[in-house]
This record gives C-alpha cells, sequence and structure tokens, in this order.
C-alpha cells in the first residue's frame, strides 16, 4: 500500500482513470481489512487436568471452530492430559475441595472417593448424552481448531511427543501462545 | 408460522447435547448446496437459544424457523451465499 496523495508532485490532478485507478485499488484494500477482521480468533490456556475442567475448553472451543473462528488452545501443566492419548481417557473428578459434592471433605478425601466421584460423573456424561472428551477433541480437530501442548511442560511431565494425539501441536511454548493471544479477540484461561 | 420447510436434508441430533447440535449443524450445512435447507431435529431444549446464536453469528447461513414440538426441537436452516 502506498501513501500516495491524489495529487501528483508538480501540482496537476490525477486523471479521471488514475483516480478510478486509485479508487479500486482501495476498495480492494477496505474489502481485504473487511475479511480479515471478520474472522474472530480466540485463544484459550487450559491448565486443568480434571474432568470439570477439560471440558470447557473443548466445547467452547469446538462450537467457535463451528462459527468458523480461528481457534487455539494451548495446554500446559495438567492440561496436557486433555491431549494425552492415554490419560485423556481417564481423567478424575476431585471429591475434595469442592463445597458442591454431596460429602464432607472429611469423608472426600478417603481412599477411593475420587475415583467413586470420577464414576458418577461418567455415567451422568453418558446418560445426558455429553460427549465424551473424545469425541470433542476429533471434532475440534476435524474442525481446524489448533491444539497446541505447551513444549517445556510436557519436558517437566516427562512426558514423550507421540504420547499425544497425532494432530496436537507440539514443540511450542509461550511465545508462540502470546502471539495467538495478541490477535485475538477472546482469551480465557482455564 | 408451524409450516415446515421443504428441507434437503434432515440430521437427526436427538439425544446429543452441547455442543454436538451446533457443531453437527455447521458440518452438515458445510456439505449442503447454497439456497438448500437442513432440518436439524433435536431433543436439547439449549438447541433454541444455541442455533439461533450461531446462526447468527455465522456468515452464510440463515435461520428460517424454530418449532418446539413436545419434546423436540426442529430447527430450519438454509445455506446463503
Amino acid at each position: 500500500m502506498s501513501a500516495d496523495t491524489p495529487s501528483t508532485g508538480d501540482g496537476e490532478t490525477m486523471s479521471e482513470t488514475q483516480l478510478q485507478a486509485r479508487v479500486e485499488e482501495l476498495e480492494e484494500t477496505v474489502a481485504q481489512l473487511e475479511a480479515d477482521s471478520d474472522q474472530k480468533k480466540m485463544t484459550i490456556v487450559a491448565t486443568q487436568g480434571t474432568i470439570d475442567m477439560a471440558y470447557p475448553p473443548l466445547i467452547l472451543a469446538s462450537t467457535a471452530a463451528a462459527f468458523g473462528w480461528d481457534v487455539v488452545v494451548f495446554h500446559t501443566f495438567w492440561g496436557l492430559d486433555i491431549l494425552h492419548e492415554e490419560k485423556s481417557q481417564r481423567l478424575q473428578l476431585s471429591a475434595v475441595g469442592n463445597p458442591n459434592m454431596p460429602m464432607p471433605n472429611a469423608l472426600a478425601a478417603l481412599p477411593g472417593m475420587d475415583r467413586m466421584a470420577t464414576r458418577l460423573m461418567e455415567k451422568r456424561i453418558d446418560d445426558n448424552g455429553t460427549a465424551t472428551i473424545d469425541e470433542l477433541i476429533e471434532l475440534s480437530l476435524d474442525q481446524g481448531v489448533e491444539l497446541q501442548a505447551c513444549q517445556m511442560t510436557i519436558e517437566l511431565m516427562d512426558y514423550a511427543e507421540d504420547d499425544f494425539y497425532d494432530e496436537v501441536t507440539v514443540g511450542v511454548g509461550a511465545a508462540t501462545a502470546l502471539q495467538h493471544m495478541g490477535e485475538s479477540d477472546i482469551q480465557l484461561l482455564v | 408460522m408451524s409450516e415446515a420447510f421443504d428441507s434437503t436434508e434432515t440430521l437427526d441430533v436427538k439425544g446429543a447435547s452441547c455442543p454436538m447440535p451446533v457443531v453437527k449443524t455447521k458440518q452438515a450445512v458445510d456439505d449442503l448446496n447454497t439456497g438448500s435447507v437442513l432440518e436439524v431435529v433435536s431433543t436439547d431444549s439449549g438447541s433454541m437459544s444455541d442455533i439461533e446464536g450461531w446462526a447468527e453469528g455465522t456468515s452464510g447461513v440463515a435461520l428460517l424457523e424454530q418449532v418446539e414440538d413436545g419434546d423436540v426441537y426442529k430447527h430450519y436452516v438454509e445455506k446463503t451465499d
């Protein structure tokens, strides 16, 4: 794009043809800018790996993709488990520290209670026709959501790059996440 | 209005809950030709608001009609230019 003014250097005004060309050029630029700003962008940072914290990023990401948005979910710390092929099959729900659980913390802390809370939630998910984590990951990837796994925490948690679903983006860090976040209309930390 | 539209395709998402009705609708609309109408049959009461919101925020689709029929929610979505 040039910063030309409508008049030429020697003070003469542009010819009609030149003006017409200039108008067309500007119209094209405006159309391009409109097209660019039309597509919303969203970045979600997923830091938790319990069932209740795994769902919201995936549900929002897959839905946003259905709106045609450009979506990145950056997974770090326990959020990596959502993308871990093996661990994502058995994400847990904690019975402790959640006052909405119908049991006191002292009881919830007993061995096996997390397992029980998890099984109850899994049954509810099934009964309710709620999609599984697997299905949501596949749906997100199919729709072009970029699922990123933070390289530093992959190493910190002692995971291997091929522990994750094939289409997951590895080898990325905070700068990559920030780059997309900076361009995003919506940024969420889960 | 209660007339059903002449739909080209029907998408049955009965039993599925959020976000499936919206996401599956989007995928089904992608496969349609312009001007075709998709009928979406859902049992998710949230789909009334969700599909409306999705259609409003998405270019290339028009929500023609939503019908509540007992426990079933029907949505008619046209693929536009």
